[in-house]
């Protein structure tokens, strides 16, 4: 029921920022539309923990808050290598130990080290992601640890 | 507003430009996925922000409406992006190439 229910708030806010009108007429048809696709997604049966990851609320925006800091000082590195040119590159692949306990932890954790430029996350295996990186840098912050850190603690 | 709006489309332009030029300087198909599939999210979130601060300029509930749907894009860039950006990667990975394991570094000059 709790997804249900916030599938729907997301669902109502996505259309009032998209329509911009709010005459009686398209509220009524708004209230019809996010029932009907939250109905049809309950009977899917695809509303669970991971898709609707409701235990995460609290603990998920500040590590975005630190992640957006993040991708911005990386974005900046790797703009830098761009002016610098190809000797300030030295490309490799390593392999980083995902320690999360779910799945959507491993997800979060793979997803993040490819939006963080300078690391890209090319597969994954059990719990080991296998990272192409830019640098020697970005490899070494990788395996510093600090991100998955983190994204442990926003799982909880 | 209008000067702050400026600074970040020209900040959006130089990450969008970092991106072309990285594109065509890395030497192969790996690298050049960081600066294509990064700094084009990094130079639209610039771009997209100094549009939502132009059009804030007028403060007004349309105008506020129009910023909260360019920030919208700017989130579902965020989404997608990491995932073309592995498509794409595993698409090279399954087509069997080797990724460069920073040999240039010895061979440079």
């Amino acid at each position: 029921m709790r997804h249900v229910l916030a599938l729907s708030a997301t669902l109502s806010f996505f259309w009032l920022v998209n329509s911009g009108h709010y005459t009686p007429l398209l509220l009524f048809f708004m209230v019809v539309s996010v029932l009907s696709v939250a109905a049809l997604c309950h009977y899917m049966d695809v509303l669970d923990g991971e898709s609707q990851p409701l235990n995460l609320t609290f603990t998920l925006p500040g590590y975005l808050l630190w992640l957006f800091r993040e991708v911005i000082l990386a974005n900046i590195a790797v703009a830098r290598c761009v002016w610098l040119g190809t000797s300030s590159i030295s490309p490799c692949v390593i392999t980083v130990t995902a320690n999360q306990k779910s799945d959507l932890g491993i997800v979060i954790y793979a997803n993040s080290i490819t939006l963080t430029p300078g690391t890209v996350s090319i597969d994954l295996n059990e719990n080991h992601i296998v990272v192409h990186a830019l640098t020697g840098e970005a490899a070494a912050d990788l395996l510093g640890g600090e991100m998955d850190r983190r994204v442990c603690r926003v799982e909880g | 507003m209008t000067v702050s709006a400026v600074i970040f489309i020209v900040l959006g332009l130089f990450f969008f430009t970092g991106g072309s030029i990285g594109i065509l300087r890395f030497p192969d198909f790996y690298s050049r996925l960081h600066p294509a599939g990064k700094l084009d999210s990094m130079g639209l979130l610039m771009t997209m922000a100094g549009m939502a601060l132009y059009t804030l300029r007028d403060f007004s509930l349309p105008a506020i409406i129009t910023a909260l749907k360019i920030m919208l894009i700017v989130v579902l860039v965020f989404i997608t992006s990491p995932t073309a950006t592995h498509a794409i990667l595993d698409a090279g990975v399954r087509a069997g190439l080797g990724p460069w394991t920073a040999p240039e570094k010895k061979v440079k000059e």
